[in-house]
């Protein structure tokens, strides 16, 4: 198993890289010891956006399933885990429940949707727009649930006011109550991230990754080698949205609020963005960049939301015209890092061992 | 009675025309390149600006509107040449950098424009049948939707350039052997249907209000259209056009504007489920 942590798939490998990531991480895990807890809550409000961007770095990178939709999913999860939450009113372990069914929720939408598309065949372009109109239409009909006669259960949806009175994660400690908000939040979430990024990391580099990548490359030459293209779709499209509603269900517990706007136009553009940016096949670029992105976008959206929202749009575009293959791989392959090797845009077709 | 049916007739040709009018750009160019334009929203909300701005400055309205129509076709024009052109390899990448360029261009407008602009007001008129009164602007935008098919069946039917058009659709290594200008047929047809796009903002300007995101408001019905269409606008797209115009008014009549909206969205992913290709795909299997 541990083996898989290394391959042809992804960034890194020796030594050195793994010594710099056992670096990082114990950076980020001293983190809290020297920041303000207005700063530890802001980084954990960051790693939440992170789960959605590896799972869209696994389906379109590796997967080369184009979903311009993941706020979909994201959204889904996001409401799901606020209903639920709600509804079993917040004691005990209900909460954790509520963050497991919403992301089985996501999963199970993607599997339907993704039943429909990709038995129907339809193609890239297609795909991803019809993702998109999806997030747009759940956004829109979001907005309009604004009268006392929207909700499920005791939950009020509330329109573009959004929904709200779902509590944080919680749990029973002896006596106490141990609720994740500040820097208990934010080790649940960088435990959730190391745990994500490094199962990712076996998943791409297993059998299964190497089939993916294969479709990815050649559809026709994967199918005639005796693999159901279909359902190694299906599965990759599952994960990476059930990805994007374990964001949504921990945005949601992390603020105690969502809103339709974390579903609709401009938010479904920003996990496309960050992963163009950052490089959409690798996964420790869609890491650190999407990070860097979210802190460099929080600077800027300070000033003016619009600035940063046109900045964005300007990156996208010059990331597709100039920089296709991403600017973090990019500027890891000018720097020339000693754990570039096996870098995974010098990929092979690996068919199955 | 006469004005039930009426009503019904009346409000399919309401949602018809905004299907086709509000497609029938990014048709163009999907048939054409095989690519979605993201900023086509943004084309809609450029021609819906400028017919109102020269509506204020005292043009007559279809004036205004034909100028809307004209100022985004040439705009089309530009973009295809600076950025689209780069992306003939690689279609999909085009749709990332169209989507980067609406981010922009909304966000853009949202600062130097500002959120709202005084609108223009929908023409009045309007005429009874049975005892319900209808706006006669809205059966103006279905005359419309109607013309602008019949515009897209002339121009690439019977012209000249039509003929190269089909040419560069069906095989465009061939065409170009036969000395056709591939790139310059590629930037008129982006053109074409950014005017088109700007052509349905303009017409829709009266009745809507101004705001850098109304592009968005489009965006859903076109794509829809188109994905169930397929590549073909006058074999598809119309069609298609009828198609979920009559799912949607039912709907709407049944439930509302949202449920008509989700009624639209399931219909598609049922339709894509069984005919990949759109209707272009089912007619070309059929027909032949």
């Amino acid at each position: 198993m541990l083996k898989l942590l290394n391959g042809p798939h992804t960034f890194g490998s020796g030594p050195v890289f793994w010594a710099g990531f056992v670096v990082v991480l114990a950076l980020v895990l001293a983190y809290p010891l020297v920041a303000t807890p207005y700063d530890v809550g802001n980084f954990a409000y960051f790693f939440i956006w992170l789960f959605m961007a590896l799972g869209l770095c696994l389906m379109w990178g590796y997967g080369g399933i184009m979903s311009f939709g993941q706020t979909f999913f994201f959204g889904l999860a996001g409401y799901g885990y606020g209903v639920i939450a709600i509804n079993l009113g917040g004691r005990g372990f209900t909460t954790f429940e509520a963050l497991g069914l919403a992301v089985l929720l996501s999963g199970a939408a993607a599997a339907i949707l993704g039943y429909f598309m990709i038995w129907g065949r339809v193609g890239g372009v297609f795909f991803g727009i019809v993702t998109l109109a999806s997030s747009l239409v759940l956004a829109f009909f979001l907005g309009q649930t604004a009268g006392p006669e929207w909700k499920i259960g005791r939950a009020r949806l509330n329109g573009f006011n959004g929904m709200k009175g779902m509590k944080a994660l919680n749990i029973p400690w002896g006596d106490h109550t141990l609720v994740f908000d500040g820097a208990a939040l934010y080790f649940l979430m960088v435990a959730l991230v190391v745990i994500v990024y490094l199962a990712l990391r076996m998943l791409v580099n297993s059998r299964f990754g190497n089939v993916i990548v294969a479709i990815r490359e050649n559809e026709q030459r994967a199918e005639l080698l005796g693999y159901d293209v279909r359902k190694y779709r299906l599965a990759t499209f599952c994960i990476g949205s059930a990805l994007a509603g374990l964001s949504g269900a921990l945005y949601t517990a992390w603020g105690q609020f969502i809103t339709p706007a974390s579903v609709g136009l401009p938010a479904a553009a920003m996990p496309i963005v960050w992963v163009s940016f950052s490089g959409r096949r690798e996964l420790t670029a869609t890491l650190i960049g999407t990070f860097v992105f979210l802190y460099a976008y929080q600077l800027i959206t300070v000033y003016s939301q619009q600035s940063a929202l046109v900045l964005t749009g300007l990156l996208l575009l010059l990331a597709v015209m100039f920089v296709p293959e991403g600017f973090v791989v990019g500027l890891a392959k000018l720097a020339r890092m000693p754990w570039r090797k096996g870098s995974a845009t010098q990929l092979s077709l690996q068919p199955g061992e | 009675m006469m004005g039930d049916i009426f009503s019904y007739l009346y409000q399919f040709a309401d949602v018809f025309a905004f299907l086709i009018l509000s497609a029938a750009g990014l048709a163009i160019v999907f048939g054409m390149m095989g690519i979605i334009n993201m900023a086509h929203g943004e084309f809609i909300m450029c021609g819906a600006y400028v017919t109102v701005g020269l509506v204020h400055v005292g043009f007559p309205l279809i004036a205004a509107q034909l100028c809307g129509a004209i100022v985004a076709g040439l705009i089309g024009v530009l973009i295809e040449v600076v950025i689209v052109r780069r992306f003939y390899k690689r279609p999909e990448d085009s749709l990332l950098a169209t989507w980067g360029l609406s981010l922009m261009v909304t966000q853009g407008t949202l600062l130097v424009i500002g959120s709202t602009v005084t609108g223009i007001g929908t023409p009045p008129g309007s005429f009874t049948v049975g005892e319900y009164s209808f706006s006669t602007y809205r059966m103006v935008l279905f005359g419309a939707s109607i013309a602008v098919l019949a515009f897209i069946y002339f121009v690439f039917m019977r012209t000249k350039f039509g003929v190269m058009a089909r040419a560069t659709m069906q095989d465009a290594t061939t065409a170009r052997a036969l000395g056709v200008k591939i790139s310059w047929i590629y930037a008129i047809t982006f053109g074409l249907g950014a005017g088109l796009a700007g052509l349905c903002g303009g017409l829709y300007a009266p009745t809507m209000s101004l705001i850098p995101t109304m592009g968005s408001t489009f965006v859903v019905e076109s794509f829809v259209t188109v994905v169930v269409g397929g590549a073909n606008v006058l074999m598809g797209t119309a069609p298609a056009g009828v198609l979920l115009a009559i799912i949607r008014t039912t709907l709407n009549a049944w439930h509302g504007q949202i449920v008509g909206q989700i009624g639209l969205l399931i219909a598609v992913i049922l339709v894509i489920r069984v005919l990949p290709d759109g209707i272009t795909g089912w007619m070309n299997r059929h027909m032949r």
